[in-house]
């Protein structure tokens, strides 16, 4: 078994640590002696929409984003649709999320996105949405929590063909006025839970590798369990923070 | 209106000096809040009577280290600062040492954030700016914009104020330059010239990958320290700016310190530095730099850099139960990874030769930066061969935790225990000779507490 990750822009788009995501998915393979793979997909560069089996996309600064929103839609908008309607694994977390949309304010400026997902970003009044959140999902498996921090100035409203990733416990989510967080489409997920969200909720690291092998395989893999000890104190501690605001 | 004002100051001195007897805290802020609240315009009035001028140092890394180094240079020559030399960095930290200390010039570090309004208060006469790196991304936003409104405070003093920058990170070096690439009046620039010390790759959280004036990227010939480092821009010709004020020479020493010898204007010195590793350099040079601007001989100066003890919390050594504690702070990637490279040097070392012990305490306070994702970007795997046992404290102690265990430190070698009196003993008692203390900026000020509880270092710092 083996599980093909690539990063977009992981030298733009990583403005949270989001190497911890890349880091703790490779780690969770090689304890269950699954392959792992890694490839970075820069400025300019093609990419293969059957070369892999995750996708990851990452937060930048504005000025990064700015670069990268171009290129992409450029470079990669047609291989990204492939994938995603083909049922490989998107995560694209903070300002990746947003690019996923129609389109999202920078400033004053309107910028195209992908297009993936029914959403648009928009600037309102009003201080940037910062702090600790916590959203309950259910990718499939059951109701589960995820516990992560979000900052982020734009305000993210999703369209009628569009399904939000969860909804709100604590913290603001896509806008904080509706109540809902992120957007899921097949195995596409967007969420403003930024930076190492993984680390903090191993349970979905372990659902989107198994949902990145299913694709290949026919069938969802049996993973080989962890000793989860630390992460489950994590996941509670981040949990906690959400609660303390 | 002078009597007024001075109730004021005497009603927050007093304030500041129960807060002590009562035993509450530091005092380092309280006082100054108490002022800014009944008197706003405070620090102008306060800082006006300081008749020599004042100097304002300012960095995302160094400031504590670099201010106290500066000001142990005017003592040399007998110059006595007004100072905050706690490390409380914001308005009323300045407030507080402007409101409790009496002196003819002041010296003050300052948060980056706060910088345009305070030296707008101050008028100083140099401003020593030395790098930004990502941090707390939280309460500060992005670094970008925060290096915006540096350019346009320092466009505004250009005549008014003299700068020593950093040459070596493109971010500030570029503010002392005009829109021809031309150097603006009364900028000097300091930087390393010893290319023996380049990193052997370019780090994780690397922050200045693009040109601030046109957008390429950056090419590289080495770096440092993080994105520090030579670097020129291809496509607009933004290179670093030669430095006045550079080390020719490093030889680092482990914990021990550093030897350097460094090229300056006003001749060439070689000295041993006492603190450890290259951001330390990089102190030492932004401070040889500021003494000079300040009229202060480079004799004295370096020699008093030779003789400089740790300032709060950073590399601080402390004797508990028979046992070394070494304290470093951490506190966003860039300066993590200059403490994890300089315990590496330490790791074969006096003793350790089974490796390090390790008490890391990671709190998400409002000072630390709510947000602890930083440490999935400081680069944790360079110790991890290395250590023999790490203990994880604060109130995201788990977290930092799982970050170790995926650096690939083995679950067995680490200790979660959120209290940071518990963790502490825990760690004291399983250590070896020394004891390698890793806090976050609270996490530091509850473990002084602690130790000044136990009589085993002093409890305020003003």
């Amino acid at each position: 078994m083996e599980l093909r990750v690539v990063a977009l822009y992981p030298e733009q788009m990583n403005i949270y640590a989001d190497r911890g995501n890349i880091l703790f998915l490779q780690r969770r393979c090689e304890w269950r002696g699954i392959q792992f793979s890694y490839d970075a997909s820069g400025p300019g560069e093609p990419l293969d929409a059957a070369a892999h089996d995750l996708i990851y996309l990452g937060g930048g600064q504005d000025r990064d984003q700015r670069i990268v929103a171009g290129d992409m839609v450029s470079t990669k908008r047609q291989a990204l649709a492939e994938a995603v309607s083909d049922g490989a694994v998107v995560l694209a977390v903070c300002g990746g999320y947003q690019l996923l949309g129609q389109s999202y304010e920078l400033g004053d400026e309107r910028i195209e996105g992908l297009g993936l997902a029914d959403l648009e970003t928009v600037r309102e009044p009003g201080p940037r949405l910062i702090g600790n959140v916590e959203i309950e999902i259910d990718l499939g498996d059951g109701p589960t929590r995820l516990a992560g921090f979000e900052n982020h100035g734009g305000r993210t409203y999703l369209g009628e063909g569009a399904r939000p990733l969860g909804r709100v416990i604590r913290g603001f989510g896509n806008n904080g006025k509706d109540g809902l967080e992120g957007v899921r489409r097949e195995n596409m997920i967007g969420t403003y839970l930024h930076g190492p969200l993984l680390p903090k909720n191993a349970w979905l690291a372990d659902r989107l590798i198994e949902l990145a092998l299913a694709r290949r395989l026919g069938s969802p893999p049996d993973l080989a369990p962890l000793d989860d000890s630390l992460e489950s104190a994590a996941h509670q501690s981040a949990h906690r923070a959400a609660l303390r605001g | 209106m002078r009597g007024a004002f001075g109730a004021k100051l005497a009603l927050a001195r007093g304030v500041g000096a129960l807060s002590r007897l009562s035993g509450r805290g530091g005092g380092t802020t309280l006082p100054g809040r108490l002022l800014l609240r009944m008197a706003p315009e405070a620090i102008p009035r306060l800082g006006a009577g300081l008749s020599a001028g004042s100097v304002i140092v300012s960095a995302t890394n160094g400031k504590t280290t670099t201010a106290g180094m500066i000001a142990a240079a005017m003592r040399a020559v007998g110059r006595r600062p007004v100072h905050n030399r706690a490390g409380s960095n914001m308005s009323w930290g300045v407030a507080t040492a402007l409101l409790e200390q009496r002196g003819d010039e002041g010296l003050f570090e300052v948060d980056e954030a706060w910088l345009p309004r305070i030296a707008a208060d101050l008028d100083p006469r140099l401003i020593v700016l030395g790098n930004l790196f990502r941090d707390q991304l939280d309460r500060y936003g992005e670094l970008e914009r925060l290096a915006d409104e540096w350019a346009t405070l320092v466009a505004a003093r250009i005549g008014a104020t003299e700068f020593a920058i950093c040459a070596d990170d493109p971010l500030v070096a570029d503010l002392g330059r005009d829109g021809d690439l031309a150097r603006r009046p009364g900028v000097t620039y300091f930087g390393i010239d010893d290319p023996g010390q380049a990193l052997p790759e370019l780090q994780h959280a690397f922050d200045a990958k693009h040109c601030r004036r046109c957008g390429a990227p950056y090419s590289y010939e080495r770096a440092f320290v993080g994105h520090l480092g030579h670097y020129s821009c291809p496509s607009c010709g933004a290179d670093r700016p030669p430095p006045d004020v550079a080390a020719t020479a490093i030889q680092l020493d482990g914990m021990r310190g550093s030897e350097l010898a460094v090229r300056t204007p006003a001749g060439e010195v070689e000295l041993r530095l006492p603190l450890p590793g290259l951001y330390n350099v990089y102190n030492a040079l932004a401070a040889l730099t500021a003494a000079l601007r300040l009229e202060v001989p480079l004799e004295p100066a370096a020699r008093a850099l030779e003789s400089m003890k740790a300032v709060f919390g950073r590399v601080e050594t402390i004797d508990v139960e028979g046992k070394t504690v070494f304290i470093l702070l951490i506190k966003n990637p860039a300066g993590a990874n200059e403490v994890l490279r300089t315990l590496l040097l330490e790791s074969g070392q006096g003793g350790a030769s089974d490796g390090l012990d390790l008490w890391i305490a990671l709190n998400d306070r409002i000072a630390d930066g709510r947000d602890v994702s930083w440490v999935w970007d400081a680069d944790f795997e360079l110790l991890a061969p290395h250590v023999r046992r790490v203990v994880c404290a604060g109130t995201r102690a788990p977290e930092m935790a799982v970050r170790l265990k995926y650096a690939g430190m083995p679950p067995s070698v680490i200790e979660v225990e959120e209290s940071i009196s518990r963790s502490l003993d825990r760690a004291l008692a399983d250590a070896g000779g020394r004891l390698f203390a890793l806090p976050t900026y609270t996490a530091l000020l509850e473990l002084r507490e602690l130790l000044a509880k136990r009589g085993l270092a002093s409890r305020y710092w003003t």
